[in-house]
């Protein structure tokens, strides 16, 4: 029992939730710009403030670096090129989102994999348990036994 | 006895995993510049705005570059250690002067002393992104090829110069020499 609470309390901490924030468009600019813009900088990490994205800090860096992205935008790059410019100079560490690469396999697959340690920890709780209570018939003998049992307790004779 | 070992094994599983997390500095991330070239940029100098610099002049030497700014509180704590190496001669040292406002940076110098050979302005900080830059005041050894072999972040300290940044001065000079 104590296993199987462990478990399950482990799985509740790997639920995480998603936060989508938005933040105010600046006015006086091209809005297909300014929408790429923002899409591509909530998936960036501000470096300064680190759990903010890029889109949300208001540290100077991340300033320029909007500025940045937006002169590239304007250059027509795609934002593959773009983001592939940001992790040349910061690294992944300006993902969001990590890669997934060899490192960050653990990452990635680790819940899933504890989540299936965690169905076969069940599974196999519930079929030892099921074992345990299984019924069994009762012999002709016992029957004898637990009616002779009963009929003493009620004081009548069996049904 | 395995129920309680299972959990208690987990445990301290995780109790290691986190002390080796705490243990770090989360504002240190790795540079994937390391080992590669240095961005290349010509700015005009801070002292002498008329003329320019650029890194290609480095070319041949092994030299530093340092990121600093007037406004930069750990730059001034780094400050007279940088005078000190620079007085030792051992590298020649560079400043990118990181959006800054060239009075407030000439006054600096002015105050502090000035260990750099000199110190260009990259007002818009645009050299700074191509470096990676995230805070000043960040340091980077650059060897003859006009490759980076080392990225400081934070204030140099005397631990850093004595143990990482002279010795790999050193081996790149005698690397150079013997070529």
């Amino acid at each position: 029992m104590t296993r199987l609470r462990f478990l399950s309390l482990l799985l509740i901490c790997l639920i995480v939730s998603l936060a989508v924030a938005k933040d105010a468009q600046p006015l006086g600019e091209d809005p297909a710009v300014e929408q790429r813009l923002t899409n591509l900088a909530q998936e960036l990490r501000c470096l300064v403030c680190q759990n903010e994205t890029l889109a949300d800090s208001r540290a100077p860096l991340a300033e320029d670096l909007r500025g940045e992205i937006r002169e590239q935008i304007k250059a027509g790059k795609s934002d593959k090129e773009i983001i592939a410019f940001l992790t040349q100079r910061y690294g992944d560490f300006i993902l969001y989102r990590p890669r997934v690469t060899y490192t960050t396999y653990l990452l990635w697959f680790g819940p899933f994999v504890l989540l299936l340690g965690g169905l076969y920890v069940l599974f196999h709780y519930i079929k030892q348990r099921r074992e345990l209570i299984s019924e069994k018939p009762l012999s002709p003998d016992e029957r004898r036994h637990a009616e002779e049992l009963l009929a003493s307790v009620s004081g009548k004779g069996p049904a | 006895m395995l129920r309680y070992l299972i959990p208690l094994g987990i445990f301290i599983t995780l109790v290691i995993f986190l002390a080796i997390g705490l243990g770090r500095d989360p504002h240190e991330i790795p540079s994937p510049l390391i080992n590669r070239a240095a961005p290349t940029f010509r700015l005009a100098e801070l002292k002498e705005p008329a003329k320019t610099f650029s890194s290609d002049d480095m070319r041949g030497k092994v030299w530093i570059l340092n990121v600093w700014a007037s406004w930069c509180v750990s730059c001034r704590e780094e400050h007279p250690l940088l005078i000190d190496y620079a007085k030792s001669g051992a590298v020649p040292i560079y400043g990118l002067n990181w959006k800054d406002k060239r009075d407030d940076a000439l006054a600096w110098l002015e105050d502090l002393g000035d260990p750099y050979v000199l110190s260009v302005a990259d007002l818009d900080g645009r050299v700074a992104i191509d470096y990676g830059v995230y805070g000043a005041p960040e340091t980077y050894v650059i060897d003859q090829s006009g490759t980076i072999r080392f990225k400081q972040i934070g204030a140099v300290t005397e631990d850093v110069w004595s143990k990482k940044i002279l010795p790999l001065v050193q081996e790149l000079n005698r690397q150079g020499n013997s070529k």
